[in-house]
């Protein structure tokens, strides 16, 4: 395993003070790995990778980015640091076009390098750039995904992290999107990710963690995983969780 | 009917509209009815009104620019009171509004901004009494237009300088990163946050334009009509209609909402007689939210 980009160790963290909803989860994530973080209904993953991007209040633990402690860097910041986050709905502006959707996300870049990064980005993804004047409410939910993870490499990010790309995608949509992920990765992008979907994400990851109820309960490589006792256990074999804030979006 | 009604329409739409530009950036990107706003128009002015004074007082009378009844003391006024109103609005966000924002209740804080309505008036009658005042009381000769129809040369500056600033505000929003900040956050502020915008850097940008906005409005009101600390409250019905006429968060829509009532009040004054004024953008108001409550150039939430 090569140098480690995301180290999370202990993580506590809720939108309330006192109610926990990740209660002292750790994982590693090494460079040009794809690691998911699986679990059943209302498990935290969200919350989970949402505090990792500074979007859920941590109460304690800790989130280091290449060595830098990230744990109480503001959203806003997050990016600049190297972390890019596509959240699982609503991670478009929806009345601005394509073009400014990618536009507004480059203004941590220097504003010679945005033009030259969104050319890159279309020219990775050319269904964008045939819709780049569109209002990005009205692209389909595969083309709004697209344009969700072209919106968060645009800023070169060390690491990408993504909640459940692939929900409320047709089937068609879903491997598309993975393979969208694998050449990603290819391309020397770290990427960390929440699904819901385990086959097609165990399928294109090197490892997966198992989270129930706010904490890791299992590591392996995904190849393995999918025969795993353990991992079957853990989803069946658990008493019914109450779905609370765990489930949120 | 006479066409004259043309001219006053426009010019009270220019006035609603300029403050109407304010009216819908706050609720967009923060998220509630600064009822404050009118407020500002009138601090405003009378910041103009003070600067003039002050610059009449180190160089004397200064003579007016050729027609119009006012010289450049007034311009130069205008751009500093707007920077002052700028950051009245951004003090009174910092010491008021921030900080009931953050408990998440916005109905907390349009009651807030009602509260400092209240207390910037009140402190505005203390400062000058409620005499009305003026910039100048030189009388200005109207010159025929055609068609029945008069305007002072004062008039046709003030119009140019609002479509000036309605064109440069529309740019900025839509052209430069500052602006497409403002309407990322408006759409989705958890968002905005993810891609790296400053939330708080691009508030503080959106009380600049909206108070600088109510500055120059509010002057408008006093050189055209009177100053008083009643004026920019007087303005609040109607902003708030022309700013959910047009759709809230467009500026456009602002603009053109603050024109058609405007226009519509003017008319009104002719056909059903001048009391009936105010209840025009109450009327218009009522429509709007039974007919088309998004505005005309507003755009129906996901």
């Amino acid at each position: 395993m090569s140098e480690p980009v995301l180290i999370v160790r202990d993580l506590v963290a809720g939108y309330e003070p006192g109610v926990p909803i990740v209660r002292g989860a750790s994982i590693t994530v090494a460079e040009k790995e794809i690691v998911v973080v699986l679990g059943p209904n209302g498990a935290g993953k969200s919350s989970f990778i949402k505090a990792i991007a500074g979007l859920v209040p941590i109460e304690s633990g800790k989130v280091e980015l290449s060595g830098n402690d990230i744990t109480s860097a503001p959203a806003h910041n997050m990016v600049r640091l190297g972390l890019a986050f596509v959240p699982q709905t609503e991670n478009v502006f929806p009345l601005m076009s394509v073009d400014d959707n990618l536009r507004v996300a480059g203004g941590i870049l220097k504003a010679k390098e945005v033009p030259v990064r969104i050319e890159e980005m279309y020219a990775t993804f050319p269904d964008l750039a045939r819709h780049r004047r569109i209002a990005a409410g009205n692209l389909s939910g595969g083309q709004r995904q697209m344009l969700a993870v072209a919106r968060a490499l645009i800023v070169r990010p060390k690491l990408l992290v993504l909640d459940e790309p692939s929900a409320g995608l047709s089937p068609k949509f879903v491997s598309m999107v993975f393979e969208m992920l694998t050449d990603i990765r290819k391309s020397g992008v770290t990427i960390l990710l929440v699904e819901q979907n385990a086959k097609a994400a165990l399928s294109i990851g090197n490892r997966a963690y198992v989270l129930v109820e706010g904490k890791d309960r299992h590591e392996g490589m995904a190849s393995e995983l999918w025969n795993d006792p353990v991992v079957a256990e853990l989803y069946l074999g658990q008493r019914p969780t109450v779905s609370k804030a765990g489930g949120a979006a | 009917m006479n066409l004259q009604f043309i001219v006053d329409g426009l010019l009270t739409g220019s006035m609603i509209g300029l403050g109407a530009i304010g009216v819908t950036l706050t609720y967009s990107i923060l998220r509630f009815s600064n009822f404050a706003h009118g407020d500002f128009m009138a601090w405003g002015t009378y910041a103009t009104l003070a600067v003039v004074s002050a610059i009449g007082a180190i160089f004397g009378k200064v003579a007016p620019i050729g027609p119009l009844s006012f010289g450049w003391p007034l311009i130069v006024a205008v751009i500093i009171a707007m920077g002052f109103t700028g950051l009245l609005a951004l003090a009174l966000d910092k010491v008021l509004f921030s900080r009931l924002r953050s408990k998440g209740q916005s109905i907390i804080v349009v009651m807030a901004s009602f509260g400092a309505s209240m207390a910037l008036r009140s402190l505005l009658e203390f400062l000058f009494t409620s005499r009305p005042t003026y910039f100048s009381r030189a009388i200005q000769i109207a010159m025929p237009f055609g068609f029945g129809i008069r305007i002072t040369p004062d008039q046709i500056v003030l119009l140019i300088v609002t479509a000036l600033l309605v064109l440069g505000v529309h740019l900025l929003i839509t052209k430069t990163q500052t602006g497409r900040s403002m309407q990322a956050l408006s759409q989705n502020p958890a968002l905005a946050r993810v891609v790296g915008i400053d939330v708080a850097k691009v508030v503080r940008v959106t009380w600049l334009i909206g108070g600088g906005l109510a500055c120059v409005a509010g002057v408008m009101i006093g050189i055209l009509v009177q100053i008083r600390p009643l004026m920019g409250f007087d303005m609040l019905l109607p902003m708030f209609a022309a700013a959910i006429l047009g759709g809230i968060g467009s500026v456009p829509g602002a603009v053109l909402g603050g024109l058609i009532i405007g226009l519509a009040e003017a008319g009104a004054v002719q056909l059903i007689g001048a009391e009936w004024r105010a209840a025009v953008s109450f009327i218009i108001l009522m429509a709007v939210l039974f007919i088309r409550p998004i505005g005309l150039f507003g755009v129906k939430e996901r």
